[in-house]
């Protein structure tokens, strides 16, 4: 009998039994691996940020309203009416054929050379993180990732009860001697690298970008190291400057399992992504993938390769950078205008996110009530972290409101900044002990 | 089954902290009318409300908005100026009850004990010098000490404070919540939920609910991550202590000049002693919340309890 809703046990005489519930008659069953689920404060005040009154500088969502979406909406159409039954039919587990190559072109201007074969394509890059993950961990594996990280992978290995070690990065991204260090310290405590989790270009949520020159680098001590990498990259072709940056898969097929998404260059809601790995590992992860999904959805993957097919993907993709350029610049001019003194941040040459650090004293988490009746949001930075520091940090985006928003936003925050530091100030207090939370935002603020 | 009395309009989200909550506890009762054969819409708080209230008004409208936006007697005075009917206390009473400080004093008079507490704005610690002000708090009411803010819900903002060097922390972290903050003294013991329904013979409360939530701490995780507290229902108490707490919540309902339904928060102290610490004008309905297990352990249904106020709120308009 479950103990989540049983009869007390008798007290004394004087004292009426009363029926005990748990309101969850499963509250004994759960994996040992959903340990710290639980309700949290920070999520709730995230329910406030879809409202329209609130200026979210929190959400990760990108702007698809500039999809041609008379273009999408016919080819749909012609899909349904000329390839229907396959489309609404189970595929391949490893994913469409010809989406793969498709893949392989998408691929190429990061000097990435790809057989189709070795593509596997996933729900979102987000399952790819999901797949590789159960593949290759074990509880108490380690993985490293950079610090901070993106909170939907820290949420994997949480889940598959992984150990993150956080590995410094600076505005270069991640720091070659840190993770040197990291290794070494790592693994003299008898603990087994199972990879390293990294995002070279426009970081989520630090906003940097591994610099060419340490490309080399990182590949060598990986390399030295016999250390897998695996390679996040759903941001690499929205760079605002430069053509895309060589990715490391580039220039080490065998050590690294790359990861690449058509949400940001496409559209989220179909959830494609894929994830291009050495031979042995792809036949795992297309074996994972049958028994998570049976197969990708089909009906999104063709709607991809149609579009993919009839429309000038690549154009579309310039149409984003330039609307995510404009925003970005919005929000690095209002963060010069309004932000007090000791407040830093770094400046995105691509991608969607800015990482804000505050003056010395305040607490972002602390500080989020006060910004949401201000009506404005952001992701406190705890989020980006699996062992509790950050607090000082908070993550802001530009990838969905307009720029009018953005600098409203910006100017609410600073104020909310403000009144904390006249309220610290009066109390003196010292910041919160970090501890380790379960603070990650919902799926569309990822 | 008697016909039922048209739309009901069930309000929840907001803009409040609560929202979340609020949601949740829509849906529950929402679903629960719709049981009782209710026509029932659910929308959200914004700025095309009052248009639509005036141009399609319901039959009633159950408000579920917790915090500010539906607590703080607002919405209440907006609803009768429409002159549509509603569940739930008027606006003056609300306002009385929203405001911790406040509803403790009121209380108070009539009876129960409440712990002793300051209610202060951040500017005063300010103006007056912080340290020597929390000097005087912890002097005042020992430690453990509570801090929440005067105003709001769900255990958010809510700290309990063990050591002085703890507490400028818990002010700063109250005051991100709301502009007055109370610091109570800490009273140890039981944590108990007394729900009050009106009826036609008068307000009476429901069997008490006994809280144990596994950290210790009933705090916004404990109330709403199933399975993470332990109600016991009636709670384990004496006669005599059950019975104090009914009477103090009753007590309380009728100070404020609540109506039709409240919640309130009460402590049995180690000694036996009942401390009146809240009460809710708009308490939660959600799957973890209180009220719907009190209306469960009276053997009755959240459907039926929430279908006889809606009828009870038309009815006061006839």
């Amino acid at each position: 009998m479950p103990s989540g809703d049983s009869p007390s046990h008798p007290g004394p005489s004087a004292i009426p039994a009363g029926r005990q519930t748990r309101l969850d008659t499963y509250v004994d069953r759960y994996a040992a691996r959903t340990k710290g689920m639980s309700a949290s404060e920070i999520r709730a005040l995230f329910a406030v940020a879809s409202r329209p009154e609130v200026v979210s500088l929190a959400g990760g969502m990108p702007n698809i309203s500039g999809l041609p979406l008379d273009v999408v909406g016919a080819a749909l159409h012609e899909l349904v009416l000329d390839r229907g039954t396959t489309a609404m039919q189970y595929g391949p587990g490893q994913g469409d054929p010809t989406l793969r190559e498709q893949i392989c072109e998408v691929m190429r201007p990061e000097g990435v050379m790809a057989h189709p074969d070795d593509v596997v394509v996933t729900v979102g890059s987000q399952q790819a993180v999901d797949l590789v993950t159960r593949v290759f961990c074990d509880p108490g594996d380690v993985v490293l990732c950079e610090a901070p990280s993106y909170v939907g992978a820290l949420g994997v290995f949480r889940a598959y009860q992984c150990e993150v070690v956080h590995v410094e990065m600076d505005d270069d991204g991640l720091v070659p001697e840190a993770l040197r260090q990291a290794i070494a310290v790592t693994r003299s405590a008898g603990k087994t690298i199972k990879y390293l989790y990294t995002i070279p270009n426009f970081h989520n949520p630090a906003g940097v970008t591994l610099a060419t020159e340490r490309r080399a680098e990182i590949l060598d001590i990986c390399i030295e190291s016999d250390l897998l990498i695996l390679e996040d990259n759903p941001y690499g072709l929205l760079g605002f400057q430069t053509d895309p940056h060589r990715a490391l898969r580039a220039d080490e097929a065998d050590r690294v399992v790359y990861l690449g998404s058509f949400s940001k260059t496409f559209a989220p809601g179909f959830r494609v992504g894929w994830a291009l790995a050495p031979h042995a590992v792809r036949e795992k992860l297309v074996l994972a993938q049958e028994s998570a999904t049976l197969c990708p959805p089909v009906f999104s993957q063709l709607a991809v390769s149609t579009y993919l097919a009839t429309h000038d993907w690549q154009g579309q993709i310039k149409q984003f950078q330039e609307t995510y350029r404009e925003r970005r610049d919005a929000m690095l001019e209002a963060l010069a205008d309004h932000m007090p003194a000791g407040a830093t941040w770094t400046r995105p040459g691509g991608g969607f996110y800015v990482w804000l650090t505050l003056p010395e004293g305040l607490d972002a988490k602390a500080m989020l009530p006060r910004a949401v009746t201000e009506r404005v949001a952001y992701v406190p930075g705890t989020a980006f972290y699996a062992d509790g520091f950050g607090s000082r940090c908070m993550r802001l985006s530009y990838c969905h409101p307009t720029p009018e928003r953005i600098r409203e936003g910006v100017r609410r925050l600073a104020a909310v900044i403000q009144a904390e530091l006249e309220l610290r100030e009066t109390f003196g207090a010292a910041l919160p002990r970090e501890v380790r939370g379960y603070e990650a935002p919902n799926p569309d603020l990822s | 089954m008697s016909e039922q009395p048209g739309r009901v309009l069930v309000l929840a989200g907001g803009l409040s902290h609560e929202r979340d909550v609020s949601l949740r506890s829509g849906r529950r009762v929402s679903d629960a009318l719709r049981a009782a054969d209710f026509e029932v819409q659910q929308r959200d708080f914004d700025v095309d409300l009052v248009p639509e209230l005036q141009s399609d008004p319901p039959a009633c409208v159950v408000p579920l908005l917790h915090g500010e936006d539906g607590e703080d007697g607002a919405l209440q005075e907006v609803l009768a100026l429409l002159g549509i009917p509603h569940v739930g206390s008027p606006a003056a009473a609300c306002r009385l009850a929203f405001d911790k400080a406040v509803a403790k004093s009121l209380v108070a008079s009539a009876g129960p004990s409440t712990p002793d507490a300051l209610a202060l704005p951040a500017e005063t610690f300010r103006e007056l010098g912080a340290a020597s002000m929390m000097d005087a708090l912890v002097s005042q009411l020992g430690l453990p000490l509570v801090v929440k803010p005067t105003r709001g819900g769900s255990a958010l903002g809510v700290h309990v404070v063990h050591r002085r060097e703890d507490l400028p922390s818990a002010m700063v972290g109250c005051f991100s919540y709301g502009p007055i903050a109370l610091v109570e003294r800490f009273i140890r013991g039981t944590e108990v939920a007394v729900t009050v329904v009106e009826d036609d013979s008068g307000a009476h409360a429901l069997p008490v609910v006994e809280i144990r939530p596994d950290g210790g701490v009933y705090d916004y995780s404990a109330r709403y991550t199933a399975g993470a507290t332990e109600f016991v229902v009636p709670a384990q108490l004496s006669d005599a202590a059950s019975d104090a707490c009914a009477a103090a919540a009753v007590a309380a309902h009728r100070m404020l000049g609540l109506r039709d339904l409240s919640r309130s928060d009460l402590i049995v102290a180690d000694d036996g002693s009942v401390w009146f610490i809240e009460v809710n004008v708009s308490p939660g309905m959600t799957e973890t919340s209180l009220v719907p297990l009190a209306v469960e352990a009276a053997g009755t249904t959240l459907s039926a309890v929430c279908g006889d106020l809606v009828r009870r709120a038309i009815d006061r308009k006839r």
